[in-house]
């Protein structure tokens, strides 16, 4: 039994410096030296330095000017409720709870009420809660709301939306989606230049 | 819905593509024979076996195994434990997070020694880098490789070898299997923008102008062992569906192989060790198509989405409640189906949020445990089946029941029995607890038929160590943190205690000649008569609490359809 004891600690130190201390640092090293943006996150950087968010994360938008982006549980970590260590998170609504059928008629309604034809990833609430995607339908049924708050044409807008839509994975897999987060900094620069 | 199913062949097809390699290559491992990974590999191993201080590799029998399997892992669990309740002291905690309440602590700590992943919190809000890194990161590879182990332990014993030597297998499982695939993966990850960082959060200006603080983390490396070693912790508390855990189709592809590949492949290691691959490919192709079944079910369930939210949108769309607009319906029932069967655990999209379908294929993936089945577990428990039917079909016929030429007797069947007993006793017996005290302990959130399933898949997903959960559920509560790790224990320890001990049992008989009478094991007959078995066992034992569960809200939720037209 003590032969075990010792036996045990000791594997359990050296393991633990190969599994927990190298393998992470290597990992890390690699990550720092040779894929900086993508090891700290994607971050999205404006022209004074200021992180404006993250090319993989989300963020709600609520003004005409921009394409909603889909309902989210955490408000996008947006907020002092996800303050200091940022927050994920998703409504866990089971399909047969009242209160997701509540919410769905609820979010359709405000869709309607801004003249954009509700669409099932605009009704229904992501995983995640930073889900940064929506499907090209509903990019496209905002399309006449953005362009009259932006004075844009509907063509310009297609073609923006098509330039910031990632397609399936080697065209098979997965569903096309358009990050909302490009698309709408892409409209702001639109407007700059 | 055809493209979705096409995409579903496709990973299916990759999944047939890779697993032959890991089995063959696993099975070189074991047996000793040269591999690729010799050259670096070697000396590695050389020096962790003499620092761990069993460079002699000498055999273990079955007392000596178990022993050396429970005192190891008390010792990880134990470390672990205190690194989380130091966390505020140590190193590497950017936003200050302090110790979590012990009951939590100790839950996390059991869950994670027994290859569970089973979170009653969210990464981001409760352990600090060093936790994750150091306690949480370093089980994954353990206890995966414990699994592995024992599952190696199992298969020489029914073939009449000796168990081997516990270190030397759980060392091997790391440096010739885990560690290797993760380093190549984890650097995947990292290009297709999973990160890698010790800094804190990022604070952001959105475009709005509102404040969004961006959880970040050293998650690549994590990940990839997350997947591979059948964990499933997710370093966010949203796990898999977090754009940071699993930002595109690429990385989503590449974990759900992953998670499948060892559980898969193994199963053909373990006809090639016992020298007959055929049985291998037999109980392979049987567990395959398991597995397809139920990814169909939950695949059309999805496909369908809620008739209710339906009928409000005008028009039939899949359900995307809790799930990410890159996977869509096709890949999320797949990975939930994937996740629950080889009892990894991480998710990509939310079972709670799934069709009634969707409920049913998962739980019944964590009732059965085989179809592909935890690490190393999983086969072990498929070839415990294969005894069963063995002793089954031998009572019929009236004959001595063998298998692999020795004689099934009664401790076997004894062994195996507590093998198979121990999980719905985990589960159902807690379970009834809870749902009888349903205002006190149950923390249901979906109330009805669904908050059954909410509770029983709390404690089939501790017994059976996959993870996942219906995340609705109150889950961290000093009830729910003991009694799970109740069911965590029993559904873990009871079964290789068990496994260990049958195994050496088999390895101390004579092997009896082979004669026109011997039972084939190796026949489509046999593995169909395997699979009546185990769906009629799990059927006996479950269906009433899929009944009450799932099956009851599919048709609340139809009646309620009917209703509204």
């Amino acid at each position: 039994m003590l032969k075990d004891l010792i036996t045990s600690i000791r594997t359990t130190a050296v393991l633990w410096i190969l599994t927990a201390a190298l393998y992470p640092l290597l990992i890390f090293a690699i990550g720092q030296l040779a894929f900086p943006t993508q090891a700290n996150g994607s971050l999205l950087i404006n022209d004074q330095g200021q992180v404006i968010g993250s090319t993989l994360i989300g963020q709600a938008f609520s003004s005409e000017e921009y394409f909603l982006s889909r309902p989210s549980a955490v408000n996008y970590s947006i907020g002092e409720d996800a303050a200091p260590t940022g927050l994920s998170g998703a409504t866990n609504l089971a399909p047969s709870n009242p209160d997701l059928i509540a919410l769905v008629e609820e979010r359709a309604e405000i869709l309607q009420a801004a003249d954009i034809e509700p669409t099932a990833d605009l009704v229904y609430s992501s995983g995640s809660g930073l889900d940064p995607h929506i499907s090209p339908a509903s990019a496209l049924a905002q399309v006449d709301r953005i362009a009259a708050a932006r004075n844009l044409s509907p063509d310009d807008l297609q073609t923006l939306i098509a330039a910031n839509t990632e397609g399936r994975f080697l065209g098979i897999l997965g569903e096309p989606a358009v990050n909302t987060v490009t698309l709408n900094l892409a409209l702001d620069q639109l407007g700059n230049t | 819905m055809t493209q979705g199913f096409f995409q579903l062949a496709i990973a299916l097809a990759i999944l047939l593509a890779v697993a032959p390699f890991l089995g063959k290559y696993m099975a070189r491992v074991f047996m000793g024979q040269r591999t690729i990974l010799d050259p670096v590999a070697g000396p590695l191993e050389r020096l962790l076996f003499a620092t761990g201080g069993f460079s002699n590799q000498r055999a273990m029998r079955g007392g000596q195994y178990v022993r050396a399997i429970l005192v190891s892992n008390l010792v990880m669990g134990i470390l672990v434990f205190a690194i989380f309740m130091l966390q505020g002291v140590l190193p590497l905690d950017p936003t200050n997070l302090n110790a979590p309440d012990w009951d939590l602590a100790l839950h996390t700590a059991i869950s994670f020694v027994t290859n569970t992943n089973q979170q009653h919190y969210s990464g981001e809000t409760t352990y600090s880098y060093f936790s994750q890194v150091g306690a949480l990161g370093f089980l994954m590879f353990t206890s995966a490789a414990t699994g592995i182990a024992v599952a190696i332990a199992f298969i020489r014993g029914l073939t009449g070898n000796s168990l081997g030597n516990f270190y030397v297998d759980l060392t091997l499982s790391i440096t010739r299997i885990l560690l290797p695939i993760s380093v190549v993966g984890a650097i995947a990850l990292l290009i297709a923008g999973v990160p890698e960082t010790f800094a804190g959060p990022a604070v952001a200006q959105t475009l709005e102008g509102a404040t969004q603080y961006i959880a970040r983390g050293p998650v690549a490396h994590f990940e990839i062992i997350k997947e591979l070693g059948e964990n499933g912790g997710g370093f966010f508390g949203i796990n898999s569906a977090h754009p940071y855990e699993n930002p595109n189709n690429f990385t989503n592809l590449l974990e759900t192989i992953i998670m499948l590949v060892i559980p898969a492949g193994l199963i053909l290691t373990y006809g090639i060790m016992a020298g007959k691959p055929r049985q291998g490919q037999l109980i392979f192709g049987m567990v395959f198509i398991f597995y397809a079944a139920l990814i169909a079910i939950a695949a059309v369930g999805e496909f369908q989405g809620n008739p209710l939210v339906n009928s409000i949108l005008g028009e039939q769309a899949p359900n995307l409640e809790g799930k990410e607009v890159r996977f869509g319906w096709a890949l999320t029932a797949l990975w939930a189906v994937s996740t629950t069967g080889t009892m990894c655990g991480a998710v990509n999209g939310m079972h709670d949020s799934l069709m009634p379908p969707g409920g049913f294929a998962t739980l019944s993936d964590m009732f059965l445990q085989i179809v592909w089945g935890g690490q190393g577990t999983g086969t072990a428990y498929l070839f415990v089946f294969l005894i069963l039917t063995v002793f089954l079909t031998g009572l019929m016929v009236g004959r001595t029941p063998e298998f692999f030429s020795r004689k099934i007797e009664k401790r076997e069947i004894v062994l195996a029995s507590i093998i198979l007993l121990a999980h719905p006793i985990a589960i159902l017996i807690p379970g009834a607890i809870t749902l009888a005290f349903p205002e006190i302990l149950a923390g249901i959130s979906n109330s009805g038929f669904h908050g059954i399933s909410q509770v029983i898949y709390e404690y089939a997903s501790a017994a059976a160590n996959n993870g996942s959960g219906f995340e609705g559920l109150g889950d961290d509560t000093l009830w729910w943190n003991l009694s799970t790790s109740f069911s965590l224990i029993v559904g873990r320890y009871v079964p290789i205690i068990a496994l260990v001990y049958l195994a050496d049992s088999m390895t101390h008989k004579q092997p009896v000649p082979e004669t026109a009478g011997t039972l084939h094991t190796d026949t489509f007959l046999f593995t169909g008569v395997t699979a009546g078995t185990i769906v009629i066992l799990g059927a006996l034992t479950f269906l009433p609490v899929l009944v009450l569960g799932p099956i009851a809200e599919g048709f609340a939720i139809a009646q309620a359809a009917l209703g509204l037209n």
